[in-house]
């Protein structure tokens, strides 16, 4: 997993509340058999129009946009399917980081999972954000991980939380599965003590009859 | 009964990190497994335990002409990828010409893989469907979904708990779906993040498995990952006899086991929501998420009835997309099409309500097209040798083969830009069915009498003989 420690770059605005992962990839483009090239289709039916020609109304397509890295939007950002294209389109876009109110969990996690920082800011600190990005044309933010602040060139300083543990994995770029299979032992352990099983007593196929009764 | 099954599932846990849970079952589609397979490949590494790893095809089947070549290319290549990763690992898979396919969600219960007090993952957001048997049981993403390949646990930070009690009986023509859609519109869609939810009360104990499954689907579209109601012996009366659920003796064992993992009386919780079932009236969606929901006796509301701005902002984008004009009474809004199917609503339960709603009626001219796609191949053999098939038919119904369908539209079962249909599905989010499509979310009888009226109906005014 690409680390991540600081970034700075581009602010975009999402100014949308509830925005599922349906539409940050819609269900065509999950038929693919790789993680990566999600980019081109993040937020698909939003950004192009009839023969993919870019909707000009679409704030992500506008000039002044362009090579964003930061995007900033409304509450449970990532709500719906669990669908981990979404942070891949998300990343492969080019967006390193997310400044929200609130996350739906699953999405939230999938973030981790893929050097994505989703920074969870109060309502108030994000109508301050949205203003300064509307009011100067190429705002830019630095998201620092390390220190868990967000400042831009006109002294703004705001300070975020987030798990050290998921911090650590972040900052690390670290390999979660490896993590775990440092412990290989406790689940060997578990194994011998639970002997978790699932045993057919019957063939599937006699299952009509269950039903029929 | 959270903190029960949590505690039996701990590998390890370590201060300040997330606690290590070992996994009984996993169920793989092929829609969000390719990319875990061939990263567990790249790393050289093994699935540790295929014995409790169950696939199925789903998400991208084609519900009619399966005996024909796939038309669909890239859902070929799916497909083809899945058979090849169960093969390489010994992974049990059903595939689209075996009798025991359906959509993930379906078959897991059906077969007897979903035991009480387990611990369930799957790479699908509504893997809560398996909680109503008393099972932890939450959606996960792909690298998590590569993580329980290859080491049959998950790394968790424990959730908080919610209480949702709801006592009273429900009115006739009220079903589980419309107790989970005026659930989701008092809590709102985000209400549930970070908390497990425990269904209790009146209401969920007299709710048939297909209902409690059904109730339990849509916890996700709460915010919650997963969702639960204590096993009882309605639970295990639906289990008894099925292919993986110990027979005889141990049968009873293993329900003694089950009824132990019950929440304790007088256990907290972090939150608790009440309802009472005899206040809920059919719910139908309106906007584009579940939780923009009302009462079929409601009407269209005007943005300017919410008080917060993005709420406001959110209607009225909602409306627009939904071509809905505010005040226009619910069952005034005329339908195109109507979709029965899905992991929320497709059970034989399902089906049978759909069909007594519709037996010797005929579908409204003014619809394109009604389609029923029951869960699985059991339930459409079962369902055939019920003559329910028969019954949709002769209405005017198509009659398809098991899958996902047009609950998300993979498949050909796609809902045209702007037309609008009443489904029986989870979603209505924007073109979640289809570019530009306008959903409605409703139950099965809902929709069966949409589809003959053309427009939604007070379903309790329907003498429809005695239900459940």
């Amino acid at each position: 997993m690409t680390p991540f420690q600081k970034h700075t770059g581009l602010v975009a605005p999402l100014d949308r509340v509830n925005v599922d992962t349906d539409q940050m990839v819609p269900k065509q483009f999950l038929k693919w058999l790789t993680r990566e090239g999600y980019g081109r289709v993040l937020f698909y039916d939003w950004r192009y129009l009839e023969g993919e020609k870019p909707n000009p109304d679409f704030v992500l397509n506008r000039l002044r946009y362009q090579g964003a890295s930061i995007l900033i939007t409304r509450a449970n950002f990532g709500c719906g399917s669990s669908r981990e294209h979404a942070p891949w389109a998300l990343l492969d876009y080019g967006f390193r980081a997310i400044l929200a109110p609130s996350y739906a969990d699953i999405f939230y996690n999938n973030c981790f999972k893929n050097g994505v920082l989703p920074v969870t800011l109060p309502d108030a600190e994000i109508d301050e954000l949205f203003r300064r990005i509307e009011k100067n044309q190429g705002y830019r933010l630095t998201v620092d991980l390390e220190t868990q602040s967000i400042t831009d060139d006109a002294g703004l300083k705001l300070a975020f939380q987030v798990n050290p543990f998921r911090r650590e994995c972040l900052l690390k770029g670290l390999d979660d599965i490896g993590l775990t299979l440092r412990v290989e032992d406790r689940i060997a352990g578990y194994e011998k003590a639970h002997r978790p099983s699932a045993v057919m007593y019957e063939p599937v196929d006699s299952l009509v009859s269950k039903d029929s009764q | 009964m959270y903190e029960k099954i949590w505690e039996a599932h701990l590998v390890a846990e370590a201060p300040g990190q997330p606690s290590l849970i070992y996994i009984d079952r996993h169920l793989v589609h092929e829609g969000t497994s390719p990319q875990a397979f061939s990263g567990l490949k790249m790393a050289g590494r093994k699935v540790r335990r295929p014995d409790l790893t169950f696939a199925v095809m789903d998400h991208s089947v084609p519900t009619k002409d399966r005996h024909l070549p796939l038309v669909d290319q890239v859902a070929a290549a799916q497909f083809d990828a899945l058979e090849r990763n169960c093969r390489e690992a010994g992974i049990l898979l059903f595939n689209m010409q075996n009798p025991n396919q359906g959509i993930v969600h379906v078959i897991g219960p059906e077969l007897g893989i979903t035991q009480p007090g387990l611990t369930i993952v799957c790479g699908d957001s509504h893997t809560s469907t398996h909680g109503a048997f008393g099972a932890l049981a939450f959606g996960i993403g792909t690298s998590e979904l590569e993580h329980v390949l290859a080491t049959q646990c998950l790394s968790q930070f424990k959730s908080k708990t919610m209480l949702v009690r709801v006592d009273g009986k429900r009115a006739r023509g009220v079903t589980a779906k419309d107790i989970i859609l005026a659930i989701i519109g008092k809590i709102g869609i985000a209400g549930g993040t970070g908390h497990v939810i425990e269904y209790a009360g009146e209401a969920f104990r007299a709710l048939s498995m297909e209902g409690r499954m059904t109730v339990c689907n849509m916890t996700i579209e709460g915010g919650a990952r997963a969702g639960m109601v204590a096993p009882d012996d309605t639970t295990f009366a639906y289990m008894e006899g099925r292919p993986f659920v110990p027979p005889g003796k141990d049968f009873q064992i293993a329900v003694d086991h089950w009824k132990s993992i019950s929440t304790d009386p007088g256990a907290p919780y972090d939150r608790v929501v009440e309802l009472d079932a005899a206040q809920i009236a059919p719910q139908v969606t309106w906007g584009t998420n579940p939780g923009m929901v009302t009462d079929v006796t409601g009407r269209v509301p005007e943005p300017n009835s919410f008080t917060d701005s993005v709420d406001r902002k959110a209607a009225t984008r909602a409306l627009e997309y939904m071509g809905l004009q505010p005040g226009t009474r619910i069952t005034d809004i005329a339908l195109d099409r109507v979709f029965i199917g899905s992991c929320t609503n497709s059970r034989l339960d399902d089906l049978r309500l759909a069909a007594r709603v519709v037996a010797g009626k005929k579908v409204s001219k003014s619809l394109k097209a009604a389609l029923v796609v029951p869960g699985s191949r059991h339930i459409k053999a079962q369902a055939e040798k019920e003559g329910l098939d028969k019954v949709f038919l002769a209405a005017g119904f198509e009659w398809r083969d098991a899958g996902c369908s047009m609950c998300i539209g993979m498949n050909a079962d796609v809902l045209p830009s702007g037309e609008r249909c009443a489904s029986t599905s989870n979603r209505n989010f924007e073109g979640r069915q289809g570019k530009g499509g306008r959903t409605h979310l409703v139950s099965p009888m809902m929709a069966a009498a949409a589809a003959i009226e053309g427009h939604f109906v007070d379903i309790r005014k329907w003498d429809v003989g005695h239900v459940e």
